[in-house]
Parts: C-alpha cells; structure tokens; sequence
C-alpha cells in the first residue's frame, strides 16, 4: 500500500484547486439564484358523461352544418351528397339486401386473410429460430417486401387469382403475413437468453427450449399485433376489391363513384368503418380471451 | 507491500471420494482485437462428495466461466471436467445450476417453476407436483406456489430458483452468486436456509460469491481466484466446527480467516502493480 501513497493522498483534508472552486461557485450560485417551490398540478379526470356528452354532440354538429350546409347551398351536394340522401340510399341497400351481401364478402375475405396472414406469419417468424444461417438468408428479403408497396401487387394479384374471392384473401394476407413475419421475428431475437441457457441447463432438448421457453415468450408479442393486422387485412381486401371484384364493399364504392353516386359512396364508407369497428372490438376481445388463456395453460 | 506466497493449483493424486474434479482446465476466447483472453487458466479442482466449496474473486476472474464449463454451457479449450470419474466436457443436465437472477418463467406459477427440471426429464406434472408440493410446504413457499414470480419479493424467487435447482435431483449444484441481489437481511436468512437445504439433500454445493463473509459463513473450503488471466490463486480451507451459529462472524478464528482471504483478495486485484478498480 505504502508504495503507491500519492502526495495528495497525505494531505487528505486539502481540497484539491479544481474542486474548491466548483465549491465556492455553488456556495455562490446558492446566494444568487432564487429558487420557487411549485406545486405540482393535480389534473382531475373529467366525468364520463361530460366526455360522451362532448363526444355526441361533435358527431351531431358536424351532421347539422353538413345537412343544413347542403340545404341552404353552401355544400355542394354533387360532390358531398347529404346525411338525408345518404339515409335514404342506406335504407334502399339495406332493403334490397345488396348491403348485407357486399359487407358479408369483405368481412369474409378479411378474415381469411387475417387468419392465413397471422398463421402463416407466425409459424414462418417461429422457424428463424431454428437456423440462424436460415435467418439471415431470409431476413433482408422478408424486409424488401415489407418496403415494397404491397398494394401495387393488386392487379397482378387479380389477374392471377381471378375476380374470385380468393384474390381478395391473397391481398389481405399479402398485408398482414409481412408484419407477422417481422413482428414474430423480433419477439424471437428478444428471448431472454438467460432463460434459454437456463433451461438447457436443466438438459433440455432444442424442441424443448422452444416448447417451453420461446414459443410463450413470443405469445403475448403476436397477441398484441393481431389489432393492427384486422386493420391490414381489412385494408387489403377493399383494394383487392376495388382493382376487379363482383362483390364486395370495395367494390360497391368504387361502383358507385364511377355512376356518380356520391350518397352510394358515403353508405359504402360508412359501412366499412362501422364494419372495421365491429373486427376491432372483436380482436379485442379475443386478445383478452387469449391473454388470459396463456396465463392458464402455461 | 505483502506479497502472497505463490500458489499453484497442482494435480493432486485423484482422491477416491472426488465426486467433481476439474481437471486443468483452461478456456480463451477470441478478443475483438483479433487476439485472445485468457478467462481461464489452468483451473484444478477436487471436490469431495457432499461438500459446500466456495469460489471468491474480483469480476473477471473467470468464476463464470468455470461454471459454464463444469455446467456443460461451454467447452474448456484444454483440460477437462470429470464427474465421478468420466470425463463430461460440454455435456448439459448433469449439474444443478442457478445463476443471481432467478430466471423463473414469468407465465408459469411458482409450482411449475420449480417441477421444471423433472419436466424436462421427463417426468409427468401430476407426479412432480406430487414430489415438489410437499417440499414447497417445508420450506417456506407453501403459501406461494400458486403465485406467479411478479408477485413475490426477491428472496422468495431466490427460493424458488434454488429449489428448481434443488428438485431437477442432481448430486451437484452451483451457485452462482444467488444472492447476490438481495439485502443484508434477507441474505443472512437465506444463507441459513440454504445450510438447511444442503443438510438435507447431502448435496455437493459450489458456490460463488463476492462477499468474503458469506463464503467463510458457508463452505468447507474457499477458493480465490484472480482476474486477467483468471485462475486460482489460493485455497482456504475452512476449519469451523459444524453447525455453525450466524454469532460466529465475530470469533477470532473467523476474522483470522478473513484476515487471510483478504490478503490473498487484495493480491488479486493487483494487476502489475496497479490496483484495478471493479464493480
């Protein structure tokens, strides 16, 4: 020890030069400067029925400018229609059925391809942890065509599959197995390796370690994609609709614009959206479901 | 300045009741700059059946790596690990291991946490909750078995792990710093728990810590080791009657064995003569 004393070890109570300034500048900075307590701000949460109530009235209000708008002549209703024309074309495609038929098309197309594109996606995200050599070979092109605009592909996609339902299933899909790839892929390389090494330490076998530790961990990671993939799915048939179809949403509106039938065009977008809420509450639920379900089984 | 008379880890011949010898054991890994670290430096080990050795040393000094290589993770690039005998390089599921984080799969309750080893060989639920229930009840985590790992304090997942360790039913178990994240309190609990579990279950426990205290308080023998190359540098063998009561800490003998340890520590921060700051 006593070989490596420093001179300024011995002089211990001695502040070095740099430091006693930096003291001094605090000492002054204390005298100085003017410090306000503050209290933090306690935001109260505004009360449920104030907030539906706000919600409700936006809605109306926008639907009032919008029908008297149209009425007294500052909205064009060639090009934006009106609430009560559109009510009117809702409850002729409603009567005839024509709506129930189209939104059953897209809902179904939709699904399939959400189920096919989240199965598939998976299952192929699951396998790159088998192979890293096999990983890394199909990496970069799983990311090329995620980067390329998907949407493109539709009427390839159409002239191959024909006008059918199957190449809305292939859009869908074609949108939503890409992100499940990439998603699931990134839940793999996640996986705590302390957890693997952990397990092997027990003498797990490699289909083990699969079973027990990466698949549940990759669970919750695909569970809280399936929302954003209802969506892809949702979005990929509608355009697979509009490129050629004889049924469908998609292309109901694209029909309707090419006649010019602007409330036709607004009962179409309604319908999607009020469709696309109905699979997002669904997937919601079955998140739910699912999450406790992994919670249980495992 | 002392200087530590030097210590070679030498073959001793192969004692009969040697349950784990390491057997000059080395292990370098490639380094970044295109030579090697020597992690390990001929490591020699003999360890008696039932036996609770303890493994003491700076960061770096290759502790980790040792048990790896004796846990099967990773294989020694000269010398070999023997177990009762037969030569086990870089074979897995023979040792009970359990690191300083409890590793306890967060989706799986405390119960099938622990029965994980049995289930890995093999053995059906129904029949390792049978066997682990009852243990679980002995010591200490009755009321938690049916808890998921979120909602236990750090000792009570440390206990969970070690019985995982415990119940996967191997002859020896290395600890590798287990409790080393929890506080000063619940670690002294812990180190008399972990003296009932070996009284138990006759296991032969290594042991690896940072706390000079904890590896006197526990082992029958000390090894220190010393960083860049790693190696072992001495060995203390500890002399306090069994059982041991936790007042011990402060008798003569202990602090002369601290006093000891300390010294062959203090050497093996020194690198070159200068002191290498860790941790």
């Amino acid at each position: 020890m006593t070989g490596t004393t420093s001179p300024a070890q011995t002089a211990a109570s001695v502040v070095a030069p740099g430091t006693a300034e930096s003291l001094a500048r605090l000492g002054e900075l204390r005298l100085t400067t003017v410090f306000t307590p503050r209290r933090r701000r306690v935001t109260k949460e505004p009360s449920g029925w104030w907030v539906n109530a706000l919600r409700i009235g936006v809605v109306v209000a926008i639907f009032a400018y919008w029908e008297i708008g149209a009425t007294v002549g500052w909205i064009d209703t060639f090009f934006w229609s009106k609430p009560s024309a559109i009510w009117n074309t809702a409850l002729i495609a409603l009567g005839n059925g024509d709506l129930f038929v189209n939104a059953g098309f897209t809902f179904t197309s939709t699904i399939a391809g959400f189920l096919i594109g989240v199965i598939g996606g998976v299952g192929i995200g699951l396998s790159f942890w088998w192979s890293r050599t096999y990983a890394l070979v199909a990496e970069p092109m799983v990311i090329a065509f995620e980067a390329m605009p998907k949407l493109a592909l539709a009427p390839i996609i159409v002239l191959v599959l024909g006008i059918g339902i199957s190449s809305k299933i292939a859009m869908a899909t074609a949108l939503v197995i890409v992100i499940q790839i990439l998603n699931t892929y990134a839940a793999v390389r996640s996986v705590d390796s302390d957890l693997t090494t952990m397990v092997s330490s027990l003498g797990a076998s490699k289909w083990q370690v699969f079973r027990k530790v990466v698949v549940p961990s990759v669970l919750p990671w695909v569970i809280s994609s399936l929302r954003v993939a209802i969506g892809l799915a949702l979005t990929g048939a509608v355009v697979g609709e509009y490129i050629g179809s004889k049924e469908g949403l998609g292309r109901m509106i694209q029909y309707a614009g090419s006649t010019y039938d602007i409330a036709l065009i607004w009962v179409g977008v309604f319908t999607l959206a009020l469709l696309s809420a109905v699979l997002y509450l669904g997937v919601t639920l079955l998140e739910r479901w699912l999450l406790k379900g992994v919670a249980r089984v495992n | 300045m002392t200087i530590a008379p030097e210590f070679t880890t030498t073959r001793e011949p192969l004692l009969d009741d040697a349950q784990l010898v390491v057997d000059d054991v080395s292990r370098t890994f490639p380094s970044p700059d295109g030579g090697v670290v020597q992690a390990l430096v001929g490591a020699n080990l003999r360890v008696r059946r039932g036996e609770f050795i303890s493994l003491i040393g700076p960061s770096g000094c290759g502790k980790s790596t040792l048990f790896n290589l004796i846990a099967g993770l990773d294989e020694p690039t000269a010398g070999s690990i023997l177990m009762d005998g037969i030569e086990r390089n870089g074979q897995q599921g023979l040792v009970g291991y359990m690191l300083q984080k409890d590793l306890l799969l967060p989706w799986r309750t405390v119960l099938d946490n622990v029965v994980l080893g049995l289930e890995i060989s093999g053995v059906k639920r129904s029949d390792a909750y049978e066997i682990a229930k009852p243990l679980l009840e002995t010591y200490g985590l009755g009321s938690f078995m049916h808890r998921y790992p979120r909602q236990l304090s750090g000792g009570m997942k440390q206990r969970a792990a070690l019985l995982r360790t415990i119940l996967f039913n191997r002859d020896v178990i290395l600890l590798d710093e287990p409790f080393g994240a929890l506080d000063a309190q619940t670690r002294e609990h812990m180190q008399e728990w972990l003296l009932d579990l070996w009284d138990d279950f006759k296991k032969t426990v290594l042991f690896v810590t940072h706390d000079i205290d904890e590896a006197i308080y526990l082992s029958d023998r000390v090894f220190v080791m010393s960083a860049r190359p790693g190696r072992i540098v001495a060995e203390i063998p500890i002399t306090l009657d069994r059982p041991r009561h936790p007042s011990i800490v402060t008798s003569d003998e202990f602090i002369a064995l601290k006093t000891t340890a300390r010294g062959y520590l203090n050497n093996a921060h020194r690198v070159d003569g200068h002191i290498v700051v860790e941790d």
